[in-house]
């Protein structure tokens, strides 16, 4: 297993691969290089950023970066996608970061493919896109720390996690420009090919809808399933989910002998 | 656009109390865990304003499920609970134990027919339902969760995966 650990972005991207060829190895020092490109071009913490002079006038689109506009269409297609709970202006400055993100995950994975690798897995400060696999998930528990709410099982899977747990309440639902608190956090699995731009967004999305609109709009999306974390420590989800659950259940996280125990 | 459905909507207390049983307790015909708060014949609380479209798995504890076993003695035996009225109707689940071991979790009382949904919601009701899960043994490969700092990933479980060997 090759494994990599690059701190970008204000957050760290976790590269693993089983299946690493010759090739691996510079394909992992050459998206190490894409990721801090995409973040001085994207990154709203920079005030020489490409992002930030376009959100000050003081750059036109047509002399920003070529990723700028390709980013910018996608954002807006999230929009339509989701109601408009998606938006590259979150309190009506400039920041597509909901999409940079994933986006730069997906970077990541192509360029791994390049390299002939098939077997790997790119976490980018908590949203992952898998090839191959099977691999498995968990996904953190928002009010635990060090546990897991669930755990998710499959080949070729993006799940994407919105939530408070680590900078607090910074959603803001665009129809109220309050932050969001209906939830705690919100995992969505992404249907095959969707791919983790998408799925992060769309999670970003859905955790400013709160609980009752997004599960029902994720419930409409094929393929795309989600698990809320209410604040109060409930659960919900959507009909499918359990389809991405480790098929031999419980049982197998536990080492053999011990007995079940329960949570409370 | 796929048919809504009623995933799950048993409560948590009721499968963790079950997950919890004690087998040796498991013989005989008085109940193994003794109800903490009645009957479980309440409905469950909920705005009843949601979609329909999804699971629910209320955690509170205290909500009564007071299991009885079914067949007593043996070294396979079923424990079922409770019949629970949830929001999306009632609702009772039973465990099968070899020795210490569960071996299967049925939904007994589910509210929709439809047979491959409640096969599925089988497998996922004590998954889903445990409150948290400790990450030692689950033998994960990566975690998800809401984006953390730089800082923030020095005490993630997922730099501990980072660092492990093989």
């Amino acid at each position: 297993m090759l494994r990599h650990a690059e701190p970008v972005m204000g957050t760290v991207f976790s590269i693993a691969v089983r299946d690493p060829r010759p090739d691996t190895p510079e394909a992992v020092r050459r998206i190490a290089e894409r990721l801090h490109r995409i973040d001085a071009v994207f990154s709203t913490y920079r005030p020489d950023s490409d992002i930030s002079r376009l959100g000050r006038g003081e750059l036109a689109p047509d002399d920003c970066d070529p990723d700028v506009p390709t980013v910018l269409a996608a954002c807006r297609e999230v929009a339509a996608e989701t109601d408009g709970y998606f938006t590259e202006r979150p309190g009506g400055r400039l920041d597509p970061s909901g999409w940079v993100k994933g986006w730069a995950i997906e970077e990541a994975a192509r360029l791994l493919r390049a390299s002939g690798a098939r077997q790997f897995c790119v976490n980018g400060g908590g949203d992952v896109q898998t090839s191959g696999g099977p691999w498995r998930l968990g996904v953190a528990h928002p009010a635990r720390p060090g546990m897991l709410a669930a755990v998710l099982a499959g080949s070729d899977l993006a799940v994407a996690t919105s939530g408070t747990a680590e900078r607090g309440a910074h959603i803001l639902d665009p129809r109220t420009g309050r932050p969001a608190d209906g939830l705690a956090s919100l995992t969505l699995v992404g249907a095959p090919g969707t791919g983790i731009a998408r799925t992060d967004a769309w999670a970003t999305a859905a955790f400013a809808m709160g609980p009752d609109r997004a599960l029902a709009w994720a419930a409409r999306q094929p393929g795309v399933e989600a698990l809320a974390v209410l604040p109060d420590g409930s659960k919900r989800w959507t009909s499918g989910l359990p389809g991405h659950l480790p098929p031999s259940g419980p049982a197998d996280w536990q080492p053999a002998g011990r007995q079940p125990t329960a949570a409370y | 656009m796929r048919r809504a459905v009623v995933t799950s909507a048993a409560t948590a207390a009721g499968v963790v109390l079950l997950l919890s049983l004690k087998p040796h307790e498991a013989t005989g015909s008085a109940p193994v865990i003794s109800s903490g708060s009645g009957s479980g014949s309440g409905s469950a609380s909920g705005s009843g304003s949601g979609s329909g479209t999804t699971g629910a798995a209320d955690t509170t504890p205290g909500r009564s499920a007071s299991p009885a076993p079914t067949t007593g003695g043996g070294a396979t035996r079923k424990v079922s609970g409770d019949t629970v009225n949830t929001r999306y109707g009632p609702v009772q689940v039973q465990v099968t134990l070899a020795g210490s071991r569960i071996t299967t979790v049925d939904v007994v009382k589910y509210p929709t027919q439809d047979r491959r949904d409640r096969e599925i919601n089988a497998d996922a009701l004590p998954v889903l339902n445990q409150e948290a899960i400790s990450a030692q043994n689950a033998q994960i490969d990566a975690v998800s969760g809401a984006t953390y700092t730089s800082d923030g990933y020095i005490r993630s479980l997922q730099s501990a995966l980072d660092r492990a060997k093989g």
